[in-house]
């Protein structure tokens, strides 16, 4: 039995990139902005899609892009220093080269967004697939309402983009919240889990639309925060994480229910997970 | 007496059926090899009959059958020199499409920059002989997985599209079969040829349908006469019967909505006592397809390769991402195995992910069957909804 070949390139040969730029954010994580290597240019992203980042020699893994999709040429990936390979990602110096495989996954819904307040809540290392979105709103800013951004990390310590959060701040009409679960003596901000900051902020619940990235369980009590303050459902959209290895559906780790995460996701509107996302557990 | 029918069509038609004896095999597999082709069918091998290299009919497990209950496998000789009498054993095609470790690529570096080095051989053309019914659709399955989507899987796109499928009718099924619950077989769909095998009398003989193109054009020169009514006949009766003989039961459509219903069933904690987490079901599923990359370097450091390897989501490490693993309970491993094979696989690749072959109940250590959890899921969703009104 034959079968129609389907030409397509190796899907599973990362591509070489140079790095730029390296920025230490905090104490863990890293920026490392990166260009093609070889003269074959990048593949383009949008705002919440992910690369898998190949470390030669040692494995890789799937890295949210956290840079301006307006900027062509560039891949920026915030990379938060936790096993092997993360480890060993961060300790580059500019010049160095990486393996990229993809732009990978499902977007941010920015077309939806059009016209409607901008809320997006973020925990820890959650703000970096958020930051496209920032910055596409900021560039674009009079295609939206208001703009909202609550931002929660463990301590002052582990705030990531510190100066672009007071950039951000002072875009019109914009709000810019920060909590840290923990303080230390020189914290005068505030402090508790984020969705404490949604006691700050005037809703305008028919007009809003949402969207969240962070620990699991952050989300969870995010998206009843936001469901108390009168969201639908269909305005909330969020970036889920699984194991991911092969970014393209073959690999079989990041299944949730029937879905792929990097194929089906990591964005998701809400009504897509709901159902296992509440409820059930070790799914 | 019936005279020797010498003369045949040139180029037989697709659809048509011939007689072949065990001479015309040997020629058969011959011709195979001629072409390129590795030929893969049953062998004995540790225990086992598994699919292997077939160079000869002598390598076929000629008069051995198998015995197969849950958490049991047992060669048996047989009253006959049957070649294909026994049903599948560990194996499936899967092991030679998909195969459990390949290397996906290795790179070399040069003053930090690294490059792909090509791939360094064409990958093995297959004729698969012997294969049942429920292997050539776990083989659907997978196609639907690996080459069926967006992206397609180049290795084993590469092996599937170069294969030839030789089927063999499964007339005696092991007792762990369900192929006509999940419509797969007895009888082989989908097939290059397909032989049904007539062991039982003086003459050792073999019906053979041609299923494509590609099949007629391998018979060519081998000595094949066209098969009487009476042989296709007795080849229906064959597989109608072991159709029947067939015990267990699923209602694969069934299964779909009740999985989906039933993440909080009681079962689960039940069968959870009683599994392993071993992963023995996946690594003999047909159509079982995860895997995990493995990166290392040489002692230089500058020459990388990535390995791709067979896992299973009954690991612990299979779910893990930083922080710990999704799934930490053997509950929630065996839950998502089944429910994914029954009942979300439906959902991502319309079909369902299972086709009856019944390997993961024999191979199981514990036997624990499928079909049986299925059943006992549904005692206890009726049990909870009469509670409930």
């Amino acid at each position: 039995m034959s079968i129609a070949a389907i030409p397509l390139p190796d899907p599973m040969c990362p591509l070489p990139v140079r790095i730029s730029e390296v920025v230490r954010e905090t104490h863990d994580t890293y920026t490392l902005t990166t260009t093609a290597a070889n003269g074959s240019g990048l593949p383009p992203f949008l705002p919440g899609q992910f690369s898998m980042v190949f470390e030669f020699g040692v494995g890789e893994v799937p890295i949210s892009i956290s840079g301006d999709a307006e900027i062509p040429g560039q891949l920026v990936f915030t990379i938060r220093s936790v096993g092997a390979v993360t480890a060993a990602l961060v300790g580059h110096k500019p010049g160095d080269y990486l393996g990229v495989r993809g732009s990978f996954g499902t977007a941010w819904p920015l077309e939806a967004a059009r016209g409607q307040d901008v809320l997006l809540v973020a925990g820890g290392i959650g703000l970096a697939p958020l930051r496209p979105v920032i910055s596409h709103v900021a560039r674009h800013r009079s295609d939206f309402g208001r703009f909202l951004l609550l931002y929660g990390a463990r301590t002052p310590k582990d705030l990531l983009f510190r100066k672009q959060l007071h950039a951000w701040s002072a875009l019109p009409e914009s709000q810019v919240l920060v909590t840290v679960d923990c303080a230390d003596s020189r914290w005068r901000g505030h402090v508790g889990i984020v969705t404490k900051l949604f006691d700050f902020v005037n809703l305008r619940p028919e007009r809003t639309i949402a969207m969240t990235c962070g620990p699991e369980i952050m989300m969870r009590f995010v998206i009843r925060a936001l469901r108390a303050r009168k969201l639908e459902a269909g305005q909330i959209y969020l970036s889920m994480e699984r194991n991911m290895e092969c970014g393209i559906g073959f690999c079989g780790h990041c299944q949730m229910g029937p879905l792929f995460l990097c194929k089906d996701g990591p964005i998701f509107a809400y009504l897509q997970v709901e159902r296992w996302l509440e409820g059930h557990h070790e799914l | 007496m019936q005279p020797e029918i010498s003369s045949r069509p040139e180029q037989l038609p697709k659809g048509a059926e011939v007689r072949m004896d065990v001479p015309a095999l040997e020629l058969l597999i011959e011709a195979l090899r001629e072409r390129g082709y590795r030929v893969v069918g049953p062998v004995l091998r540790d225990g086992a009959i598994a699919y292997g290299p077939v160079n000869k009919v002598g390598d076929l497990p000629a008069g051995w059958t198998s015995e197969q209950n849950p958490a049991s496998y047992r060669l048996k000789r047989r009253p006959d020199n049957a070649l294909f009498g026994y049903a599948t054993g560990p194996k499936s095609m899967k092991d030679f499409l998909h195969v459990s470790e390949i290397r996906t690529f290795a790179a070399e570096k040069t003053d930090g920059l690294f490059w792909i080095l090509p791939a360094s051989e064409p990958p093995p053309r297959y004729a698969f002989l012997g294969v049942r019914g429920c292997d050539i659709a776990a083989m659907l399955v997978q196609d639907r997985v690996l080459i069926g989507g967006q992206a397609a899987d180049p290795f084993y796109e590469a092996r599937r599209r170069n294969c030839l499928i030789i089927a063999v009718h499964c007339t005696e099924p092991a007792s762990t079969c369900f192929c006509v619950s999940m419509g797969t077989g007895p009888r082989a769909r989908n097939f290059d040829l397909a032989l049904t095998e007539f062991a039982d009398s003086d003459l050792h003989e073999f019906l053979v349908e041609i299923g494509s193109e590609a099949g007629a054009e391998i018979l060519e020169r081998i000595p094949v006469t066209i098969a009487s009514t009476e042989m296709t006949s007795r080849s229906r009766a064959l597989t109608d019967r072991a159709g029947q003989a067939m015990t267990r039961h699923l209602d694969k459509d069934r299964a779909v909505s009740l999985l989906r219903e039933n993440f909080d069933s009681p079962q689960w904690d039940r069968v959870a006592e009683r599994c392993l987490a071993c992963g023995n079901c996946t690594m003999v599923c047909p159509t079982c397809f995860c895997v995990t990359f493995e990166d290392s370097t040489d002692i230089s450091g500058q020459r990388a390769e990535r390995w791709r390897k067979w896992d299973s989501c009954y690991s612990l490490a299979f779910s893990y991402i930083h922080g710990g693993s999704v799934r930490s309970s053997t509950k929630s491993r065996y839950r998502q195995w089944l429910t994914h094979k029954l009942s979300s696989w439906v959902d991502q690749f319309g079909s369902s992910g299972c086709v009856g072959c019944g390997r993961c109940i024999t191979w199981c250590p514990v036997g624990i069957d499928l079909t049986e959890e299925v059943a006992a899921i549904e005692k206890a969703n009726s049990a909870a909804r009469k509670e409930d009104s």
